[in-house]
């Protein structure tokens, strides 16, 4: 839920006549919110005290009654700055002074108007376009010469997030990193939020190849069947090894049902890789059922947004997989409007690369074996993550279940 | 000695409509309005002890007989009143002029502020500390008492007056010599409700009746133990007398018929 918000001075005798209390108590009967800023309560008697109040509401409308029905008790609106601008001085360099983003909401002042900066995400630039007025958020390598460059603090604010409606996991706004906690009740908040999302919102899946290797790949191929995901960031051997597993019945050459190596396994990966570099994509390859079942069928099957990133580690790679960083990361943040639930699985920088790229409005959770990855990903700034420590196969195996899976 | 300012009746009249009290159609009687006015100046001379001081009223300005609005005065600092309504707005240079002549130290407030003197700003008579207490939403603004608070060196606590036929402070709130306070409640919102009764102990909460208080029993002038209201409350003056005041009645309803009485037609200046 948007909200606007404008900051109110109140000055003078204002506790003790209960000035203060009449203003806040209407704030909030009238449905808006408050935040008390700078309270300073005179010294003595004569001494007139000071509060700043940021006042929010759900909507412009509400915002303006909220401000109007508060004024005659004295509240008046701070007098504030429009943003300041300063031209990209070339291609890809930002000027000295930008203002580097949060992920949470913000909103920079254009001509006295309050606008929100769209596509937020953290540690980029904000250029601001007066005309519209409008403002986006801008990646660093992305600012062309001469662009409206958000610089300084003035005219710029960032909202906190508001706590949820929902009582789950998510509204504790705090990351759970411990293998000692018990995961059933985050599992089904997660749930009930994939059920609520699968119609009308978006699920993101950002994922390892130990989803394939842990024997996750009919649970996930079936929460993709079943149209619970709706983007997939992946890299290259998450695809190949569920591809292995359509040709092969192996993952990086271990028998996926027999639990042993087999002759030659370890070449497994690297014949799909080429068989499907042949067809020429891998929809190509689903379509023509030399692929027929698995992760990537069930995606091309089910129209998924599928963005798979390449890293230098890569064999191959498999068509489709974008090699360029930058252009990998502009196609994950293209596949990212509408995402309503952010899963990160198994994959420790492929879940901070997505991490960097979600506002902090996206509920997100970080499931890794190794309790380094949620924290690490709660200390590169995503607070919102709420982070669970198990391996990849025992939640999303549970995650499906929950959903009605019945393997 | 308790000098208040009067403005004689010369020009009274109801020429315009700015509180529920004023109905065009409900003509002043000019010689009974008179009359009334020397009666007041009578009780207030020979039976209170007050001196009258005496400002010239000027044509057109119908209201200047309430110099109660002039404006507000401590020590020898005035701060004229700024009027809501553009009515009384052409009173402002008149009692701006006279403060000057007198030698107050005059302070103006800002333009944008309303401020109707000590129609809506009041503390306890011979209370040389203690609060003032500012009525304000129907003429005077709340932020003018952060100004007037700085100007006087005094704690001003704004109380919030709801009831349109009691459109300033001192129509509804009339503070005593003894401490006590004479006041009508429902002509206040909860919140100046509530800061009333923690301010002002309950023994000391003299309760007009709504009858009475629509009769403006407290648009009183109090000088030492003597209080000076409207005529045609007994309650209120049965009330005054167990606190040991002397009530002194005044039949004034010519002056009712503009929404003011005992306390509106002076402006204590010490």
């Amino acid at each position: 839920m948007a909200t606007i918000q404008e900051t109110v001075v109140l000055h003078g005798h204002i506790i003790d006549s209960l000035i203060l209390a009449k203003v806040l108590d209407t704030i909030l009967m009238m449905g808006g919110t408050f935040d008390l800023q700078d309270v300073r309560i005179g010294a003595t008697r004569d001494e007139p005290s000071r509060a700043r109040i940021v006042v929010r509401a759900a909507s412009t409308e509400l915002l303006a009654e909220i401000l109007e029905a508060i004024q005659p008790h004295g509240a008046s609106v701070e007098r504030e700055r429009d943003c300041s601008v300063e031209p990209a001085p070339a291609d890809g360099i930002l000027p000295d002074q930008f203002y580097a983003t949060t992920h949470l909401p913000t909103q920079v002042r254009l001509n006295g108007r309050w606008v929100e900066v769209e596509g937020i995400e953290m540690d980029v630039a904000i250029v601001a376009n007066r005309s519209r007025p409008s403002a986006k958020a801008v990646p660093m390598h992305q600012v062309k010469r001469g662009d409206a460059v958000v610089v300084g603090r003035d005219g710029v604010r960032v909202l906190p997030l508001e706590r949820p409606k929902e009582q789950d996991v998510f509204g504790f706004m705090e990351a759970q990193v411990s293998a000692e906690r018990p995961h059933g009740h985050i599992i089904a908040d997660i749930a009930r939020r994939m059920r609520a999302l699968r119609d009308r919102g978006k699920v993101l899946l950002s994922g390892g190849p130990a989803i394939i290797h842990a024997g996750a790949r009919e649970a996930l191929a079936w929460l993709i069947e079943e149209g619970f995901v709706h983007v997939l960031f992946a890299g290259n051997a998450l695809a190949a090894h569920d591809m292995e597993a359509a040709l092969y019945g192996t993952s990086l050459g271990y028998g996926l049902t027999a639990g042993r190596s087999v002759p030659h396994g370890h070449e497994h990966h690297l014949r799909t890789i080429n068989r499907i570099r042949a067809i020429g994509s891998i929809e190509q390859a689903v379509n023509t059922g030399v692929i027929r079942d698995g992760i990537m069928a069930a995606c091309v099957r089910r129209n998924v947004s599928v963005v798979l990133t390449g890293s230098i580690r890569d064999d191959g790679p498999l068509p489709g997989v974008i090699t360029d960083t930058l252009a990998a990361q502009s196609a994950m943040r293209a596949a990212l409007p509408g995402v309503g639930l952010a899963l990160l699985v198994a994959s420790t920088l492929l879940s901070i690369a997505t991490g960097n790229l979600l506002p902090a409005t996206v509920p997100t959770v970080c499931v890794d074996v190794n309790p380094s990855v949620p924290t690490k990903l709660a200390d590169r700034g995503s607070f919102q993550a709420v982070g669970l420590v198990m391996d990849a196969a025992s939640f999303l195996r549970e995650l499906a279940r929950e959903l009605g899976w019945k393997g | 000695m308790s000098r208040l300012l009067v403005c004689p009746p010369d020009y009274f009249s109801v020429a315009y409509e700015i509180n529920p009290w004023m109905r065009l159609p409900n003509r002043v009687n000019p010689e009974q309005a008179r009359a009334q006015w020397s009666g007041l100046m009578k009780v207030l001379e020979e039976d209170v002890g007050a001196v009258l001081v005496r400002m010239q009223p000027a044509p057109g300005l119908p209201d200047m007989v309430f110099t109660a609005n002039a404006g507000t005065v401590c020590g020898r600092r005035a701060v004229p009143s700024r009027f809501r309504h553009p009515e009384r707005q052409r009173e402002e240079p008149y009692f701006e002029a006279w403060f000057r002549e007198q030698g107050y130290d005059v302070q103006k407030l800002d333009g944008d502020l309303y401020f109707e003197g000590a129609g809506d700003l009041l503390g306890f008579p011979d209370s040389v500390q203690g609060a003032w207490f500012g009525g304000y939403r129907q003429r005077s603004d709340i932020r003018a008492y952060v100004r007037l608070g700085e100007l006087f060196s005094r704690e001003i606590i704004p109380l919030e007056l709801v009831d349109s036929h009691f459109y300033h402070l001192d129509t509804c709130f009339c503070p005593l010599s003894g401490g006590e306070l004479l006041y009508y409640p429902a002509a206040f919102d909860s919140y100046a409700q509530t800061v009333i009764m923690e301010r002002i102990g309950e023994p000391f909460r003299l309760v007009v009746t709504e009858p009475e208080a629509l009769r403006f029993a407290c648009n009183a002038v109090c000088v030492g133990k003597h209080v000076v209201l409207p005529a045609g409350c007994p309650g209120t003056m049965a009330l005054l007398e167990t606190r040991g005041y002397q009530p002194h009645p005044v039949p004034l309803d010519e002056f009712m018929k503009a929404g003011g009485s005992a306390k509106c037609l002076t402006l204590a200046l010490d």
